[in-house]
């Protein structure tokens, strides 16, 4: 390979380096994603597990 | 007209403040002859004279944010600017009246800093001196802006630099330009447009930049 | 807002992109023949030039939705011009790239200060990152995303303002000039590569700017959720 044409390449692999590193930090963040869902789904499970012992009370207060 | 009286009571205030305080012009006096007493051990013995036009407006940009970042300082602590801002008045005419506040200081701290320069380094040119009146208009306006965008951040004093420098690049080359070139004309007249362009554009966003 | 309307448009970006920048490559790389005087590193020139556009693209896009955002007070817009910007971030740090290794492979240097759009570039890539460093200060907030706007509006101003600077500071300060045979007269075989890449990285920065958007209000509406919920 000449010069010119290591040179050319690299450039290109630059700009793969940087698609590729883009989308290895997109899968991290997605995970954080899928991870703060199922947090969330727990919570709400949990709300609504106790939400009938609860309402009652909360009709009182509405009223 | 309602709005031009705002903005002289505006600029007004700033001045009688710091004609009580007198803390911002003489600490901009200080730093801009320190600096340039600096630049006569960080220039090469065979420097250039135009080296030496470059750094006066390295100095002059420096100085420059060291006014600005006093510009809001007073407002803060004492939340004048929340104050101002529900006040019933046009919300760019703080900015004119800070902006103009901002350039008697500069002008006040380049009356001593040209002098010097001349006496230290290289004469000052009628060209060079309007050149700095308009570059003092471009400081004030992108400045004033920015300063207030500062204010409201956490970072404050570190956060102007950084938005400022970006910004008035294109006032240094006219600057340096009007300083050095055989035709002064062109980078004046470039220096003029800028503070057109960016006057326009600080006094029609103010208000955006204070309020909600 | 609604994310599923933006997932069929992902999808539609993202096939796009990628049979336009292999296209694109083959072109590059297979089909048009070396550029006369250059010879073979003027290829760059079908990677390099269609980032930069892309980048200011980008910045323009940015530039629209500050301008709806302060315009309508919707502050959807925020997260919108937000992502542009970044999008536009990420370009430019490619294009200073791409353009220090033509640079070096035409010239011998990595960094000349006489190649106007790479200073350009750096002028903006200083004048973007600042706009991190202001979000970043300022709570989340109506303010924060008025600032922004703000100061993304200046940037789009700044760049033909800036321009026009780095030309009049040619004359002053740097002798050397470098030149290159670029762009002006392209045969038809070097155009039609250039459109195809131009346009495929245009549809890599709209996808990438789609899934990025897509996550960041994925983010808000989880953080909403968690309110809710607690």
């Amino acid at each position: 390979m000449t010069t010119a044409e290591k040179y050319v390449t690299a450039a290109y692999l630059v700009v793969l380096a940087v698609v590729l590193a883009y989308v290895v930090i997109y899968a991290f963040k997605l995970s954080r994603l899928e991870r703060e869902v199922a947090e969330l789904a727990e919570l709400a499970r949990r709300r609504m597990e106790t939400a009938p012992e609860q309402e009652p009370a909360r009709e009182e207060v509405a009223g | 007209m309602n709005y031009l009286a705002d903005v002289s009571t505006l600029a007004g205030k700033d001045l009688r403040l710091e004609l009580r305080s007198r803390d911002t012009v003489p600490a901009m006096l200080l730093f801009v002859v320190a600096t340039l007493v600096v630049f006569n051990f960080s220039l090469p013995a065979g420097a250039s004279q135009e080296a030496a036009y470059g750094l006066l407006w390295a100095a002059l940009v420096f100085t420059a944010i060291l006014g600005l970042t006093r510009a809001f300082a007073a407002e803060r602590e004492q939340r004048v600017l929340d104050g101002l801002v529900l006040a019933p008045c046009d919300r760019s005419a703080i900015w004119l009246g800070k902006a103009i506040a901002v350039v008697a200081f500069l002008v006040l701290a380049e009356v001593v800093a040209l002098p010097a320069f001349a006496l230290f380094f290289e004469p000052v040119s009628w060209e060079l001196v309007a050149a700095v009146a308009l570059a003092d208009l471009g400081f004030a306006g992108v400045g004033t802006l920015l300063a207030a965008m500062a204010a409201a951040s956490r970072a404050r004093e570190l956060l102007l630099p950084l938005l400022f420098l970006p910004l008035v690049i294109p006032i240094v080359v006219g600057g340096v330009g009007a300083s050095i070139a055989d035709d002064p004309g062109r980078y004046l007249g470039f220096l003029a447009l800028y503070d057109l362009i960016f006057a326009i554009l600080s006094w029609a966003s103010f208000e955006y930049v204070v309020t909600e | 807002m609604s994310t599923s309307l933006l997932n069929s448009r992902a999808v539609a970006l993202a096939a796009a992109a990628a049979g336009l920048l292999l296209l694109g490559l083959v072109l590059a790389f297979y089909w048009v023949p070396n550029a006369p005087i250059e010879g073979f590193r003027q290829r760059i020139f079908y990677i390099h030039v269609p980032i930069a556009l892309t980048a200011y693209a980008c910045f323009f896009w940015g530039a629209w939705k500050a301008l709806r955002l302060l315009w309508t007070r919707d502050q959807r817009y925020d997260l919108e011009s937000y992502t542009a910007v970044h999008m536009g971030v990420i370009f430019g740090v490619l294009t200073l790239v791409t353009g220090s290794i033509w640079a070096k492979t035409s010239w011998g240097v990595w960094w000349t200060w006489s190649e106007r759009q790479l200073v350009l570039f750096l002028v903006l890539f200083l004048f973007y990152s600042a706009y991190f460093m202001l979000r970043y200060s300022v709570d989340p907030g109506p303010r924060r995303a008025n600032m922004s706007a703000v100061y993304a509006l200046f940037g789009v101003v700044l760049i033909p303002v800036s321009f026009l600077a780095i030309r009049l500071a040619e004359g002053l300060i740097h002798p050397v000039v470098f030149d290159r045979d670029i762009g002006s007269n392209l045969a038809g075989s070097q155009l039609l590569t250039f459109v195809v890449c131009l346009a495929g990285m245009l549809a890599l920065a709209g996808s990438l700017y789609v899934n990025e958007l897509t996550g960041k209000r994925i983010d808000a509406r989880l953080a909403e959720l968690r309110e809710a919920l607690s």
